[in-house]
């Protein structure tokens, strides 16, 4: 009993010394053991993935992770070889491109919908990007191949390459037919859109009202209210909002896969087609036949789950510590 | 200061203040466009495929109208574009079964652990294991679904030694698990204290008081977590390519390859037919639907709720 | 943007604000009868009533905080020297700057440290030069009573500094930027017995080159500070609450020979 009394809740912790009953005991440990099940769901993939990737660990090493070669079939030029870059670059590159479509953008709106949407508006729009969020992405990467991509290769791949690609490499054609990183980018951008804005507009209105209030009592104009005082106030919770929308960029499979051409060799251009972790496992894993190509693509599993468990973490303190508003410490 | 400067760094201060706000209503507006489009499309081109064969007929083999069924040579008169139309579309039944009866399995796998963990994190918060579960159900729900599909692929498929549908549950059951938990816990926590403690002033154990009284208060709550959780389940195609692999036959076993509608729309978009596009826009409209219409049925029902 | 700044002559310090026919909204609802009350340059004028009685609304009216509330507006006619503030064309952003607020809570910006604090305002107002805001932070700081308190921590955060503190910092930004006239919002509610003391000494000395309405529910307090006093009562019709503005008059005769006996009930205790 003595473990048990150590719940500290006032409430809980009295009923408990009052009431003896094994009832209690037992329903304490039954729920207790099924929310141990959620941490063991967590361990699950952790050792999982880890024990699955082995093979390609003891084979590579760390070097995995920046070897340029991926070559699951042995042919007379090239040997059988599984080096991480051209996916890892790839999935970098798409979430880049879409952090820098969307980051400013999302935070755009979430300003627009805590600070100056007419009140008539706030709530409709409001709902509409939550369940905008939660529209699977499979839809997303179906518009873009059956309809986004035309227009994109129309009236921005195309021009870019045909006039600035000239001189810039990374820009420059020929525009594979809609696939490639640049797309992929857009799409994955339009996707985290809702994420950003949601969780921007949740921290700005979470900033007490008196920050405004100072500044306005002081003649500021309405952005000078929002820059000066509110924006900053909530910095931390923005920046996590970004990196939420990151993390769900980074990991982001069937968008990717459609659209970003599936091509394990590393070319220059933004508009050739490329590859992203999720994509390449998504596509080979079902049929890889030699044990260290599995191997290799569950350890691209594991470090996009590293990577997306960090990003969480930090993300998940940021918007906590800006929505709880902390006291007192130094600028 | 005076007045002259002030009024002059004041018409720049006003204009920076109206371009600026001007921007943020810009990207608002620039952000809608899409993402109208994307709903515009699916609901008209997907509404459009919509008819009896969709729901009750299941993969048909794309015949090409100029070609006879059976001997599979060009028929007299044909024209190229003929090539390009299936003579029947077929349907999606196979689909529906599989996502039905994959995420349902998932559902029962996942509710029982999330409505006790939400439970356990509700009736007896903040201790540090309380945190640390919490933590560990937001990254479950943030992680990558692929690396779910790659857990079930390696943990399920390889020992089992097929594709099933039993293997795509599992996978589903850790995505589904944290909406259940975290909908269970914040509405049981919408739960007055004063319910708790009238059943307790009785004499009830606290187990008891709960099961008895707090969770069927909040019963609404827990069937709109799961709903919820339907809703992501439902709708998540990553996983399951490495799980249920898909099938074009109706199929109920679930220790076998299933089919399921976000795969068949992700394969049939590929496809050169029309009539199969058709297929895929369909499906999405069909996803769309369910899951729009029960994030809006949840929105409705917490609102009621909360009052 | 012309007609937004009342005209200002040098030598001109004191400033009289003058209300006529009044109306705060909430909505469609009206929240305080229509009212007249006057400002007199160089005096504090006290608002006080019971909870609920609409003085701080009709405070948040004078310098067009009122209408940031979400459907909330004000109708009538409130003059700063010979300027309607309400007139159409005024900005509020410019009403603001000459009619300044300190609020109920102690308001520290929370991501800027002591100095910012205080310099915001002026920056807002396009003062660049180092050397001037350092002259007028330190002068702001001064007048509040607060140098000799936070002159070495200046780099801190605000909100490393008492309530009692923070109330005087907040206090300091608003008179760095030099209004005409400061409303202040039951400015010593939050505070401790000795702050609220030190808040009435700083108030009596900013008479002297500021116009001052402050809103208080400490009777005690308005006879202390104040020069003029105004009594609001919260009356029922059709058990819809209303403010009514009683009584104004000098502070000593409010409350010593209050003509309307709802004030003298309310200064007595036997309401509110």
């Amino acid at each position: 009993m003595a473990e048990v009394k150590a719940v500290p809740r006032i409430t809980a912790s009295s009923r408990w010394a009052r009431r003896t009953r094994h009832g209690d005991v037992f329903f304490w440990l039954l729920t207790l053991l099924f929310a141990l099940m959620i941490i063991g769901l967590v361990v699950a993939v952790g050792i999982v993935t880890y024990n699955g990737s082995a093979g390609v660990r003891a084979e590579y090493g760390w070097s995995f992770l920046w070897g340029t070669d991926w070559n699951p079939i042995e042919t007379e030029l090239y040997p059988v070889s599984f080096g991480a870059w051209p996916a890892i670059r790839g999935t970098l590159l798409s979430s880049l491109i879409a952090l820098i479509l969307a980051a400013p953008t999302g935070v755009a709106i979430g300003i627009f919908l805590s600070e100056l949407c007419p009140l008539r508006l706030r709530q409709p729009l409001g709902v509409m990007v939550e369940l905008l969020a939660a529209i699977p992405s499979v839809i997303y990467g179906l518009w873009g191949v059956a309809v986004f991509a035309n227009w994109f290769n129309d009236w921005v791949a195309n021009p870019i390459a045909n006039t600035v690609g000239q001189y810039v490499p990374w820009l420059a054609g020929p525009v594979a037919v809609s696939r490639g990183l640049a797309i992929t980018g857009t799409i994955l951008a339009i996707m985290i859109l809702p994420t950003v804005s949601a969780i921007t507009r949740d921290v700005l209105q979470a900033v007490p009202s008196h920050q405004r209030e100072a500044m306005f009592s002081l003649g500021a104009t309405r952005w000078e209210v929002i820059w000066g005082a509110v924006v900053p106030y909530a910095r931390a919770g923005i920046v996590g909002g970004i990196m939420l929308g990151l993390g769900r960029a980074l990991g982001e499979t069937m968008a990717a896969t459609m659209l970003i051409g599936n091509s394990t060799r590393i070319e220059q251009s933004l508009f050739a087609p490329a590859t992203t972790a999720a994509a390449l496992i998504a596509s080979e894993l079902p049929n890889a036949q030699i044990p260290l190509h599995e191997s290799s693509l569950i350890g691209l599993a594991l470090a996009l789950f590293g990577i997306t468990l960090i990003l969480n973490l930090i993300a998940r303190y940021l918007v906590w510590q800006t929505s709880r508003g902390p006291a007192g410490e130094k600028v | 200061m005076s007045l002259e400067t002030n009024m002059l760094t004041y018409a720049q201060r006003s204009r920076i203040d109206k371009a600026l706000r001007g921007c943020t209503i810009v990207a608002t507006a620039i952000a809608i466009v899409p993402l109208v489009l994307i709903i515009a499309y699916v609901l008209i081109i997907g509404g459009g495929a919509l008819n009896r064969d969709f729901f009750t007929q299941t993969y048909r083999p794309p015949v090409p109208v100029g070609v006879d069924p059976i001997t599979g040579l060009p028929v007299e008169g044909m024209e190229e574009g003929d090539l390009f139309q299936v003579q029947a579309r077929g349907g999606v039944l196979h689909g529906i079964v599989g996502t039905l009866m994959v995420t349902i399995t998932a559902l029962l796998f996942s509710l029982p652990i999330g409505v006790l963990a939400g439970i356990f994190l509700a009736e007896y918060p903040d201790t540090p294991l309380n945190t640390f579960i919490r933590f560990c159900s937001d990254v479950l729900s943030g992680a990558p679904s692929i690396v779910i599909g790659v857990v079930g692929f390696t943990l399920i498929v390889k020992q089992m030694g097929t594709y099933s549908g039993i293997a795509g549950a599992i996978a589903l059951t850790f995505l589904m698990v944290p909406t259940i938990a975290r909908t269970t816990e914040e509405i049981l926590k919408l739960v007055p204290n004063a319910v708790r403690e009238a059943a307790m002033a009785m004499g009830a154990p606290m187990w008891y008081s709960t099961l008895t009284v707090v969770v069927p208060t909040a019963l609404t709550g827990i069937v709109t977590g799961a709903l919820l959780a339907f809703a992501r389940g439902a709708g998540e195609t990553a996983p399951l390519l490495l799980t249920i692999q898909g099938n074009s036959n109706l199929s109920f076993n679930m220790f076998a390859p299933m089919a399921a509608l976000p795969i068949l729309t992700y394969k049939y978009i590929e496809s050169p037919f029309p009539a199969e596009n058709q297929l895929a826009w369909g499906t999405a409209f069909v996803l769309m639907m369910l899951v729009l219409g029960i994030n809006l049925l949840v929105r409705a029902t917490t609102a009621r709720i909360k009052r | 943007m012309a007609v937004a700044t009342p005209p200002r002559s040098a030598t001109q310090t004191a400033h009289s604000m003058t209300v006529r026919g009044l109306k705060p909204f909430y909505g469609k609802r009206l929240a305080v009868q229509a009212l007249d009350l006057d400002v007199r340059p160089n005096q504090i004028l006290a608002l006080i009533g019971p909870s609920g009685c609409g003085k701080s609304t009709v405070l948040r009216c004078l310098n067009r905080m009122h209408e940031l509330i979400p459907y909330a507006h004000a109708e009538g006619e409130v003059k700063l020297d010979d300027i309607n503030i309400y007139a159409p064309g005024v900005d509020p952003t410019l009403v603001r700057r000459k009619i300044g607020m300190v609020f109920q809570l102690p308001i520290a910006l929370r991501t800027r440290n002591i100095y910012e604090n205080v310099a915001v305002g002026l920056r807002l107002g396009g003062v660049k030069n180092k050397a001037e805001l350092d002259a007028r932070v330190e002068k702001a700081l001064r007048d509040a009573n607060l140098w000799d308190e936070v002159k070495d921590k200046l780099e801190l955060s605000g909100m490393a500094l008492s309530g009692g503190q923070q109330q005087r910092l907040s206090i300091a930004r608003t008179i760095a930027v030099e209004p005409d006239v400061i409303l202040f919002d039951e400015p010593c509610s939050a505070l401790d017995p000795i702050s609220t003391l030190k808040i009435e000494e700083l108030l009596l000395s900013l008479r002297q080159r500021y116009t001052i309405v402050i809103v208080t529910h400490n009777m005690q307090q308005a006879a202390r500070i104040s020069d003029r006093t105004a009594v609001f009562m919260v009356e029922k019709t059709d058990d819809i609450p209303i403010g009514v503005l009683v009584e104004e008059g000098p502070t000593e005769q409010i409350f010593s020979n209050p003509k309307d006996p709802r004030t003298e009930d309310y200064i007595t205790g036997r309401v509110g």
